[in-house]
């Protein structure tokens, strides 16, 4: 299948007065027509970063080193600003965290969601507009869109600003959506409903989604494939049954083990990854995960370990999978 | 939001109370009077002076006295200038001073916010250094100095401007920009951060990622945001200006209400010194109801109960 977007060996860094801060190394993957891929990883693991260059939405200090984001043909790093603007919005939109921040306490719902249609389509007449407003509204499940539509932010709760966020990502039926983040400030329930919304909507559209997020509970909801990200690299890429069933990185594994599971022995502890990302001012020379995980071998610390195939769809990035690596106790991918 | 509005009104009758006990207290705490002169007038005469203006009276007394003037609208006479009322020199003064004021105003706005938002918009480089050396010897040096520059450098050695009065356009130009430096140098240091601020917001990114031109983003989703704490110093900001600068009214011998305020304090003209700082503290106080009013209209976030 002809992916929507391509990513290959992304490489963002960040200019800070400490220097160069390498948030993403070097990060490849491609989203499929019509296909939810989820990117997981904790915070610092250069997934927000790697999104927000796609639309290149970074913070000025951010700098797009070296690789290609191939859309529509085209290399997103290399695009005219205008070029860019066209896409941003009608081709690729964005959700965000944060749906208490990311709308504009001045102006009402009705017409941000507007703006996103007009800036795009300038010809549409202001009731043709405000039609699409009020169906997009009533898409997402805004009750009393009429209403609604002159409301402004601050009277809409947290969960249904987000279905704001989303009737104007939708607005202008993108073929790429990029979520990050987009139920984490939210209930659980709320959480819930605004995924299932995501999934109808994917299928009514066929929008590709990318969702980012550091639950592999609501992946495993969502997703059809998954990457997992580490220190500004991808550990591991698999479709969504192989991850749960065939986690092929210690640090998949890790994330795995400490997802609560209601049906767990009361006596069984959560198991947390101990220790903590690394300095990205200064990345490890091996494996970034070696430092916290079980499994680590010497190698690890000293070399990078290449992104190789393990299974159908299914690549890792750890020495313990190699041929060569020595089928002990101590090696959970060959006892 | 009339509740509120009533509430306010209340607020400012104690608030002009509190100003006139203190402004009566310290007034009288210092030495001297109207009517104590370089030339000695006689015990005798004094002593009638005293008595036709009830200044013999005990303090609290004529205190009272005043304030039973002042709920008929009477602001007294002046001590100093014989036949004279103090709502004569409100009359004579403010309009000169306002006159003074709303041009002043106007630069101000003109100057600080361009200033401001080019500075923020080219954060860091070398507009935004230059604009922020600008603003920051603004805030900085006193508008006497900078007023006495000015005149050595366009009148005296220039000779292209005068010194003086508000007869030309010409006249206006150097008290205008002594008046509004100091106005003009913050607000567009509080443009800059403000714009800043918002610039960094949530929103701003929503705004850039639904593909509108950078322009778009600062005047649509940025300057509105950022207006909020420039208009919150506007308040004073305006009654400052209009009611008059008696420094830059005294350097350019401009008759405006800032003058005759400063020459009433030397003279001990009590009525003059009461009546003009009550016109003043009033003014202050319904520019900054005004400006809270206007908060309704530019965000809808803030409803007054």
């Amino acid at each position: 299948m002809e992916p929507v977007l391509k990513i290959e060996n992304l490489k963002t860094s960040f200019m800070t007065s400490n220097g160069e801060v390498q948030a993403v190394r070097g990060v490849s993957f491609s989203v499929e027509k019509g296909e939810i891929l989820g990117i997981v990883g904790e915070s610092g693991s250069g997934k927000s970063v790697t999104s927000m260059s796609i639309l290149q939405l970074l913070a000025d200090t951010a700098r797009i080193k070296d690789g290609r984001i191939l859309f529509d043909g085209e290399d997103l790093t290399k695009v005219s600003k205008k070029k860019m603007r066209e896409i941003r919005g009608e081709k690729i939109s964005m959700i965000f965290q944060d749906p208490m921040s990311s709308l504009n306490p001045l102006i009402t719902a009705g017409k941000q969601v507007e703006e996103m249609i007009k800036e795009h389509h300038p010809n549409k007449s202001k009731a043709e507009l405000k039609q699409e407003v009020l169906e997009l509204f009533e898409k997402v499940r805004i009750p009393e869109p009429e209403k609604r539509y002159r409301s402004y932010p601050h009277e809409f709760s947290g969960g249904m600003r987000q279905r704001v966020m989303i009737a104007m990502a939708l607005a202008n039926k993108p073929e790429l959506l990029i979520a990050d983040e987009p139920t984490t400030a939210l209930d659980v329930t709320i959480q819930d409903q605004i995924l299932r919304q995501l999934r109808e909507l994917e299928k009514e559209y066929g929008t590709s989604i990318i969702f980012i997020t550091h639950d592999l509970g609501v992946v495993a909801e969502l997703c059809d494939r998954v990457v997992v990200m580490y220190g500004g690299l991808v550990m591991e890429e698999a479709l969504i049954e192989d991850i749960f069933e065939k986690p092929s990185h210690p640090y998949t594994m890790g994330l795995l083990a400490s997802i609560p599971d209601l049906e767990q022995d009361k006596s069984e502890k959560l198991m947390p990854i101990a220790g903590s990302p690394p300095d990205m001012t200064n990345p490890p020379k091996g494996c970034p995960f070696a430092p916290r995980c079980p499994y680590a071998r010497n190698i690890c610390a000293q070399e990078l370990p290449e992104f190789v195939e393990v299974g159908d769809r299914h690549k890792s990035r750890c020495f313990l999978l190699y041929e060569e690596a020595p089928a002990d106790e101590n090696n959970p991918f060959r006892k | 939001m009339v509740r509120y509005f009533i509430k306010r009104l209340g607020m400012m009758i104690v608030a002009l109370f509190l100003i006139m006990l203190l402004t009566f207290t310290i007034m009288h705490a210092v030495p001297g009077g109207p009517f104590t002169n370089d030339r000695k007038v006689s015990p005798e005469v004094e002593a009638a002076l005293n008595a036709k203006y009830n200044l013999d009276k005990p303090l609290p007394e004529q205190f009272l006295g005043y304030l039973k003037g002042i709920l008929h609208g009477d602001l007294g006479p002046s001590f100093k200038y014989i036949g004279k009322e103090v709502s004569d020199f409100i009359k004579d003064g403010f309009p000169v001073s306002a006159k003074l004021g709303v041009v002043t105003l106007i630069f101000v706005l003109l100057a600080a916010m361009p200033m401001g938002i080019l500075a923020a918009v080219k954060n860091g480089r070398w507009q935004d250094m230059m604009m922020m050396g600008v603003a920051t010897i603004g805030v900085t040096i006193p508008s006497f100095v900078i007023a006495s520059i000015l005149i050595y450098i366009f009148s005296f050695q220039l000779n292209i401007l005068p010194t003086y009065g508000l007869d030309s356009w010409k006249g206006y130009i150097l008290p205008v920009i002594a008046l509004g430096g100091y106005s003009v140098s913050y607000i567009a240091r509080l443009m800059r951060s403000s714009l800043l601020e918002v610039m960094g917001q949530d929103y701003i990114r929503t705004a850039r990622a639904k593909g509108l031109t950078e322009t778009k983003v600062i005047v649509k989703h940025g300057l509105r945001n950022a207006l909020i704490p420039i208009i919150t110093v506007l308040g004073p900001t305006v009654a400052g200006l209009l009611t008059g600068s008696f420094v830059t009214e005294k350097i350019f011998a401009i008759p405006g209400l800032g003058s005759y305020f400063v020459t009433s304090v030397t003279h001990r003209d009590y009525m003059t010194i009461m009546g003009v700082t009550i016109f003043y503290a009033t003014f202050l106080m319904v520019m900054t109801l005004a400006v809270d009013m206007f908060y309704c209209l530019i965000d809808p976030r803030i409803k007054y109960e």
